[in-house]
């Protein structure tokens, strides 16, 4: 293909983003979407399988019958997300195998607030209140994403986090409505983590390198500091109807801008967390490459005779 | 308690989805492929959402006030009525499926029948289940198969999972004092009578998954009378850990 020729495909391309058509696995694409795409998708997906290990150490524990249930349910689902997910970035032209040996080598990243550690279960309340109810407000603006296969991954997948979401904020309620020790477990989940829920809509705009591009490609569709405003003006007063105390002196309602002002975010810690020297980093990827590689026999086995049946049934025809 | 043969009877099957469930669970997230990760929590949910069930049923039995919660944490040990073979541990993929499948084939077995309970509790709760459990069996029935016909290394894996519970299948057809009088009054099930069908069915399976039938003289027993194996109690310590932290709360 010429150059001249790629222009065009490129600017027809440009042009169908701008018109909000929706761009499916065999549509032309530059290869820089293509990549960007990948690398976005397939991250997704990594967090909601790693995802599934915070929350996981609690199913074991939950201190009711109803409560286990329910977070087995959403354990669940998480796995369910990283499978459309997965799917949705094999469509560019990635296996899963290979995104696997991406994660596990550390070359692929994965949501940071997954290195925080579950202590208690008010973090199972924590965690879906604050968690998935940052991820919704990023995931919201992914179901109007430039290509199909994600964005309709997106829609179903918020559907089911809007779901998260509201079961974790009433653990938290049960938490704050009950006795003494509850309300303190509460407070302490909403201590340990807000500031890193904060972290997860990524650095501040004039630090984010991709947030340009991806505007254009409608895989953003506002930066990352609008999106981290938006989540705390939402948060703040759920957390004063659980009669909690959001731990940051500098937060105060601006009347000017009709949303709260606050305080500095430890920038250190994302980075150094991001870097993979948070608290569990290690511990996460050792979990998830142990089910690998303790399962490889299982997916060899089922490879094999997957093989045979097909060979017998090849005969049989034959 | 007024009808303790029939609230000893619904612990004798509700345990064993308790048990195992909680089994299950400790699983989530560590699966050999995300499909068999998301298949396990599932039946986790599936058997946790029966034991609910049974035991808000019992609860009512009881009539002491205690609810589902206090059946499921608040006993001791030696309380517990599940069969030896649903608390053995997750040893790797092939003793979960091992385990998995010498139970659903039972669990199958027994359910059909319990339809037929004179008692429409227990009636409905079984046919509710049913529907669950035979997507259980051919889930566990179709990798014993894989594992079985597989590789050398799975073949061989399997065998030796099957092989060490094996021990724990005879005791599935063993009658307790609460079952005797609960079949009399056609509520309970007679499991004594479930045992060929059950080794037929298992046979045929392990044969067409290339696997021996494991011969045996001696099984172990003891679940049923609340005699267990070391490792129900470690189980027990995480199911009842927040219960026993925070008594008395609601959550």
């Amino acid at each position: 293909m010429s150059e001249e020729q790629i222009k065009n495909l490129e600017e027809q391309f440009e042009a169908r983003i701008l018109r909000d058509d929706k761009i499916e696995p065999k549509d032309w694409m530059p290869e820089k979407y293509r990549q960007t795409h990948i690398r976005q998708i397939s991250q997704h997906a990594h967090s909601e399988i790693v995802g599934m290990l915070p929350e996981g150490n609690w199913i074991t524990r939950a201190p009711s019958l109803r409560r286990k249930v329910a977070l087995l349910a959403k354990v669940q689902d998480e796995g369910g997300h990283g499978l459309y997910l997965y799917s949705a970035a094999e469509t560019l032209g990635i296996s899963r195998d290979e995104m696997f040996d991406q994660l596990h080598t550390g070359k692929a990243k994965y949501s940071s607030i997954f290195n925080y550690p579950a202590l208690t279960w008010a973090d199972m309340g924590a965690i879906g209140w604050l968690v998935d109810g940052a991820a919704i407000i990023n995931q919201v603006a992914l179901c109007g994403t430039s290509y199909g296969p994600y964005a309709r991954a997106m829609v179903r997948i918020c559907k089911e986090e809007s779901f998260h979401q509201r079961q974790g904020y009433e653990i938290m309620l049960k938490l704050a409505n009950g006795a003494p020790e509850q309300k303190d477990m509460a407070q302490d989940a909403l201590n340990r983590f807000w500031w890193p829920s904060l972290m997860m809509f990524g650095p501040k705009d004039d630090e984010s390198p991709h947030t340009a591009q991806s505007m254009k490609w409608k895989l953003k569709r506002k930066t990352n500091d609008d999106l981290r405003q938006q989540f705390i003006d939402q948060t703040v007063p759920q957390a004063d109807i659980l009669g909690l105390t959001i731990p940051d002196p500098d937060l105060k309602w601006n009347e000017a801008k009709q949303g709260y002002d606050f305080g500095e975010i430890d920038w250190d810690e994302f980075w150094q967390v991001v870097k993979g020297h948070g608290p569990c980093n290690k511990e996460r990827m050792k979990a998830r490459v142990n089910a690998w590689e303790n399962g490889a026999w299982v997916r060899d086995a089922a490879m094999a005779y997957a093989d045979k049946k097909s060979e017998l049934k090849n005969k049989q025809a034959v | 308690m007024k009808n303790e043969n029939l609230y000893n009877y619904i612990l004798g099957i509700a345990d064993n989805n308790l048990i195992l469930g909680q089994r299950l669970g400790e699983l989530c997230g560590h699966g050999p492929t995300l499909e068999t990760d998301i298949a396990c929590t599932n039946i986790s949910l599936d058997l946790l959402g029966q034991v609910r069930s049974f035991y808000q049923y019992a609860a009512k039995i009881a009539g002491d006030g205690r609810k589902e919660d206090d059946i499921a944490m608040l006993r001791k040990e030696r309380d517990y009525l599940n069969v030896l073979l649903v608390e053995q541990p997750n040893t790797d993929f092939g003793y979960t499926i091992a385990r998995q499948f010498l139970f659903d084939v039972y669990h199958f077995l027994m359910l059909t029948e319990l339809e037929k309970s004179q008692d429409l509790t227990l009636s409905a709760i079984a046919t509710k289940s049913l529907k669950e459990v035979s997507y259980h069996k051919r889930f566990s029935s179709d990798w014993i198969k894989r594992l079985g016909d597989g590789t050398s290394e799975s073949h061989d894996r399997i065998q030796m999972a099957i092989n060490d519970l094996w021990t724990y299948t005879d005791e599935l057809f063993h009658q307790t004092e609460a079952d005797k009088v609960m079949v009399a009054e056609g509520i309970g099930v007679d499991v004594t009578k479930l045992k060929d069908d059950y080794y037929n069915q298992v046979g045929n399976i392990l044969e067409e998954a290339t696997l021996e039938i494991p011969e045996r003289k001696y099984f172990q027993k003891g679940g049923k009378q609340g005699i267990h194996t070391e490792h129900l109690g470690y189980l027990l310590a995480e199911l009842q850990y927040m219960q026993r932290a925070y008594p008395n709360m609601e959550w």
